[in-house]
């Protein structure tokens, strides 16, 4: 187990320093000079010499990428374009805001795909079933902001039961969470159908059956805990889809995490603030895919790592 | 052929899907006969006298946008694009997942392992910001739109095609194949790929809701394709202001993306389960 860890772990930082290289390499594509920019239309050979000497550029690429991963490891993320502050700052001022999102979107998905599988699961075949699967695929094929601007026409505007967006109390995450975890939602219900309709196939299943316990009995309680298990260990996966996800549901709802600021980056092409959050969220999706690796042989003895 | 059609008619949702989707194929094509006005065209009356857009009216069916612009219109051309791009998009991702995929399980040795890494390292990218990013940096067109797109969206295919080639590779018939003298560009093209079309084709269909949605959402970025090309996703971001008001600018191109998404994964989803004989029973 603990080789394993260090393998993973190693194989890891490879990754993120991977992710580095490819965000260093994103500077180059703008089409605009930073050294331009910085020094003024009216600037000399001189002073955009000087400028270029400042900000290292007239390193080798190799020495400049060193460095940039030196200061990326101290937490130095570079300064904004625009806004003139620590993009370290401003990404770690906003991250907690993000981070509650998640949290919300993961009940959320769950509290909509769980019920809706094993519901599918138990009455498969049935009409209803392939009535909840076509359904979540609706979830699926759902944008995120026809979704958030939806439910906030409906629930914030007509109905005026929840706030117009903004951060603060439970009330305001709710819609938030909620569209950024129904796309996970649709997954999870079939998923969860789909781990379900193994494990309901089972002997064991069909001892409990025999033995004459209710069916609402052998689903909920013999087979959801086995069930549910595979679908626990991929919690960890959705980091992936979230951190995409972030942008435009936080822009949408006015969310203060790191997603509106990656919005407010790329109306303003702030190239420094885009490849910092880019970097964060991939550090994020890494440890995510980390846990969901090393929470499947907790959960389940039977599978083992090398 | 007709085998497949037969289950796959069987799934009366991915039949729907597949109809949904001739029918915005068609309407797209035919914009310039069936739309009622020119999309750019900006109507004198089309705004109320405070420059509010038209709510939906038998003149203006869909209503106007901000600029007094026909809606029906630009939903129609708008269409066009999402769909073009959405397919150009997948056709890419489908492509290079596919080479990736079945040269890093065939190769095998460095190669195979180096695509594998990096194959990871794209897993480990948050694929709509990097999306975003390339596109913010690029300024694109059309179709460095479904490039992006592509780019960011092959991983999955690579790694499906790279499972299934490693499974297929230990087959006697590429054994066989191999004893005869076949090389390995010919074993690549003629054995190990036909093989794999079943994929390709699910991942085909299937993949165009991902990028249409992915279209969509960069356009609502702001970082899509550039004005005046009306895409759905470009209508919503120019008309987000206006969705208390003015809702029906932004649910109209909204559930024009959802059924075309939606269109696409039933039918991808009914065509995986007819083209895998082990899984009909199970449903």
């Amino acid at each position: 187990m603990l080789t394993y860890l260090a393998k993973r772990l190693v194989t890891s930082a490879f990754i993120l320093l991977g992710v580095t290289l490819v965000t260093f390499c994103m500077t180059f594509l703008i089409p605009a000079d930073p050294v331009a920019m910085i020094a003024g239309r009216n600037s000399t050979e001189q002073s955009r010499q000087l400028i270029r000497e400042q900000l290292g550029l007239h390193r080798p690429l190799p020495v400049q990428y060193a460095d940039y991963v030196v200061r990326l490891a101290q937490g130095d993320f570079g300064r904004s374009f625009a806004r003139k502050t620590d993009v370290g700052e401003l990404i770690w001022s906003r991250l907690p805001a993000t981070l509650l999102l998640m949290l919300g979107a993961i009940v959320a998905e769950l509290l909509i795909g769980l019920p809706a599988g094993i519901w599918a699961a138990s009455r498969r075949g049935r009409r209803s079933d392939k009535a909840v699967m076509t359904l979540s695929f609706v979830g699926v094929s759902a944008p995120q902001f026809v979704v958030g601007l939806s439910l906030l026409y409906v629930f914030a505007f007509w109905l005026q039961w929840l706030p117009l967006g903004g951060y603060g109390t439970v009330w305001h995450l709710i819609l938030p969470a909620i569209t950024l975890g129904i796309a996970g939602g649709g997954w999870y219900s079939r998923m969860m159908r789909s781990s379900m309709v193994d494990v309901l196939r089972q002997d064991y299943i069909r001892t409990a059956r025999a033995k004459g316990v209710p069916e609402w009995r052998v689903v909920l309680k013999h087979g959801l805990k086995n069930a549910i298990l595979p679908i626990i260990a991929m919690i960890g996966l959705d980091v992936g889809i979230f951190m995409s996800g972030v942008v435009v549901v936080e822009s949408v709802f006015g969310w203060p995490g790191i997603g509106q600021l990656m919005w407010g980056a790329i109306q303003a092409l702030d190239i420094p603030i885009i490849m910092g959050v880019t970097v964060v969220a991939a550090a994020f999706i890494i440890l995510g895919n980390l846990l969901a690796d090393l929470v499947t042989p907790l959960i389940d003895p039977r599978i083992r790592l090398r | 052929m007709g085998e497949l059609w037969r289950a796959f008619r069987k799934d009366k949702a991915a039949v729907a899907g597949l109809a949904v989707i001739a029918l915005f194929v068609l309407a797209a094509l035919l914009a310039p006969v069936l739309a009622p006005y020119d999309p750019n065209f900006q109507f004198m009356d089309g705004l109320t006298d405070d420059g509010q857009p038209l709510p939906p009216s038998e003149r203006f069916w869909f209503g106007t946008d901000r600029l007094g612009r026909d809606q029906l219109a630009r939903v129609l051309y708008g269409g066009g694009v999402s769909l073009l791009i959405g397919v150009l998009a997948n056709g890419f991702a489908v492509l290079i997942g596919t080479l990736l995929g079945v040269t890093a399980g065939y190769v095998k040795g460095r190669i195979g392992a180096a695509i594998m890494r990096f194959t990871d390292l794209m897993m480990a990218f948050p694929a709509l910001l990097l999306g975003i990013a390339l596109a913010a940096i690029l300024k694109p067109s059309l179709f460095i739109v479904a490039l992006v797109i592509a780019l960011v969206s092959w991983v999955q295919v690579a790694r499906v095609v790279y499972t299934e080639t490693l499974a297929l590779a230990e087959r006697d018939f590429i054994e066989a194949a191999r004893a005869l003298g076949a090389s390995p560009t010919r074993i690549l093209f003629r054995h190990l790929i036909p093989h794999l079309m079943p994929t390709v084709l699910v991942y085909g269909t299937l993949g165009i809701a991902t990028t249409v949605l992915f279209e969509a959402t960069l356009s609502f970025v702001g970082v899509g394709v550039q004005p005046p090309m009306p895409s759905w996703g470009k209508m919503i971001f120019d008309s987000q202001s206006y969705y208390l008001t003015a809702p029906w600018l932004v649910f109209i191109p909204g559930a024009a993306i959802l059924i075309t998404a939606l269109a696409f994964n039933l039918a991808g989803d009914g065509l995986r389960d007819a083209l895998d004989p082990t899984q009909r029973g199970r449903r």
